[in-house]
């Protein structure tokens, strides 16, 4: 065991890290999940479900969400004195599309690769892991050190 | 009775020996442990509004007892579990323990209990919430909120690391006499980090591991009260006690952190400071001297300076040569290097730093940045030391530390009447 020393870090304490399923025209290369089979659908959406399952039974799941489609999103800007104007989706230049994210608590920053790498084997057409990218960022969730 | 904080203490302090003699009855230390926790809820909710029972302890073992007795059962009744037959079946005609019998092995229990628990065979992160359940009697959900997890990712983590301790065989008595330096090692361990998991004051949610750092403080008293003659756990008990003296300094009004050298030490926590100097004090001459006592030392003198400027750095600096000598790492390189700042000047110091250049354990570390970036500072050369603390801005994975960097950049740029310096892209 190293020894322990006052604003060491926490290379020892668990972070979180957000998980992000973040798609974009170079990075989808799968067809989209309108075009798949029933069964295909139903793979997926097993694979996810037991995923989520094993990270809650492993004590490392915060939070997983998907998000509604591109078409629901609305871009809001302050306007005059402050009222919201809103822009309507979908939105033709969205270069990415964030479609869901996880939230992980790791003992490990090798841990939270290891579990993004296995989200990015979701099964898509023919059962083939679609091998999607999963960006992963720790979040600000550590506490000060004395300065 | 209005007040609950004094039934709170007196269940957390009950709560290892309840469940120590429960362990011991049924040799079942994963099961007793729920039991056990159901026996302090139930306390919680009914000592506050019918009064303390004649013999709170006895209360609970005896509530602990009944639920035990049912959890076996009915485990019992969903499988056969070979490794519960092969015990003594508890019958009904058997009566719960008298409370009074049991008293003698109090401390010891505590004590096997946290060696329990922070076995090495344990993750740092399964020992914390297991330590704090277990012997600190705090509930899941409050845990749960410390580490800001849900509540049932949380009871995963600490059924898993149950079951862990199931399964490795881990016996519930005292470490075997030559495992036990090693064994007593990884409890302070333990105890350190939840300290430094709390070691903050910033607003917002942080708030909550406050409670932790309380939370250690208390672990590592009891520690000490059971094994006084141990020096290194009265150097980590001293440690905490130093440190969290100046948590009321720590951050402003608006929750943004204050740096040691710019803290109000009027509002430093005087009485802590007495006790916390005083026991490093007498701890320190009577050996053997190890890091945890190296560190309070420090930590003594930097409370006990009345101003940054009287901070006797020379002895600092001292100490952490002790301390690298022995327990090197690179956080203690770093922290020998600002102490040689201090004592010899920013270029010695920044000379100090280069050494831990090639440390591959403290590239992209924004501490690293955070002092270079500080020297940098003290030396003048203000462009630098804005470059390093936005390395380190965007390195730290702290928002109050984020902010308090950011700031210091911010500041340092504008000072100039030239202008701003310019962010490099």
């Amino acid at each position: 065991m190293r020894a322990p020393v006052m604003g060491a870090g926490f290379e020892e304490q668990n972070v979180k890290y957000m998980l992000l399923m973040q798609f974009s025209a170079a990075t989808a290369d799968f067809p989209s999940i309108d075009t798949w089979s029933p069964q295909e659908i139903q793979a997926h959406i097993g694979f996810m479900r037991d995923s989520n399952a094993k990270l809650a039974a492993d004590g490392e799941m915060v939070d997983g969400q998907g998000l509604a489609g591109a078409d629901q999103a609305r871009i809001v800007r302050a306007g005059v004195g402050g009222a919201p104007v809103v822009t309507e989706g979908p939105f033709a230049e969205t270069k990415e599309f964030l479609a869901g994210y996880w939230i992980v608590d790791c003992e490990t920053p090798e841990r939270a690769v290891e579990i993004a790498a296995h989200l990015s084997t979701a099964p898509g057409p023919g059962g083939h892991p679609l091998n999607m990218p999963i960006e992963v960022r720790p979040i600000m969730s550590a506490p000060p050190q004395e300065l | 009775m209005n007040d609950i904080r004094p039934v709170e203490d007196l269940l957390r302090e009950l709560a290892p020996q309840v469940l120590g003699v429960l362990t011991r009855r049924f040799g079942d230390f994963a099961t007793a442990e729920d039991a056990v926790q159901e026996a302090l809820l139930a306390a919680a909710t009914q000592w506050p509004q019918q009064g303390l029972p004649e013999n709170p302890r006895g209360w609970l073992i005896q509530v602990g007892y009944r639920r035990m007795i049912e959890l076996v059962r009915s485990e019992q009744a969903r499988r056969k579990r070979e490794d519960l037959a092969a015990r003594r079946e508890p019958d009904d005609t058997r009566s719960a323990p008298a409370a009074d019998l049991e008293i003698a092995t109090d401390r010891d229990d505590t004590l096997i209990l946290l060696f329990l628990c922070c076995h090495p065979a344990l993750s740092p992160a399964s020992a914390i919430s297991l330590t704090l359940r277990a012997v600190g009697g705090l509930t899941t959900a409050e845990i749960a909120r410390a580490f800001m997890v849900p509540e049932a990712t949380m009871a995963q983590r600490i059924s898993r690391a149950k079951q862990r301790i199931k399964t490795s065989g881990i016996p519930f008595r005292m470490p075997d006499p030559r495992d036990r330096s090693g064994r007593l090692d990884a409890v302070l361990h333990v105890l350190y980090l939840i300290f430094n998991e709390g070691h903050t004051s910033s607003g917002g949610p942080a708030l909550r591991r406050v409670e932790l750092s309380g939370e250690a403080i208390r672990l590592a008293r009891a520690a000490h009260a059971l094994l006084p003659g141990d020096s290194e756990v009265a150097g980590l008990l001293a440690l905490m006690i130093l440190t969290e003296a100046r948590s009321p300094a720590r951050t402003g009004p608006g929750g943004e952190l204050i740096s040691l050298a710019e803290q109000d030490r009027s509002r430093w926590d005087a009485a802590a400071i007495a006790e916390g100097v005083d026991l490093i004090t007498r701890t320190l001459p009577v050996g053997p001297v190890g890091p945890y006592q190296i560190q309070a030392a420090i930590a003594a003198l930097h409370d006990e300076a009345p101003t940054a400027e009287k901070t006797d750095w020379p002895q600092i600096l001292a100490l952490y040569e002790v301390l690298e000598h022995h327990s090197a790492s690179p956080v203690v390189s770093l922290n020998r290097a600002v102490a040689t700042a201090m004592v010899h000047g920013p270029a010695a110091g920044l000379d100090a730093l280069a050494a831990l250049d090639g440390d591959p354990r403290m590239s992209g570390n924004h501490r690293l940045y955070a002092a270079r970036a500080h020297l940098y500072e003290m030396l003048g050369d203000r462009q630098t030391a804005v470059e390093n603390y936005r390395a380190a801005a965007g390195r730290t994975t702290s928002l109050p530390e984020q902010h308090y960097l950011r700031l210091r950049a911010a500041r340092l740029a504008v000072v100039d009447p030239a202008g701003p310096v310019p962010e490099r892209r």
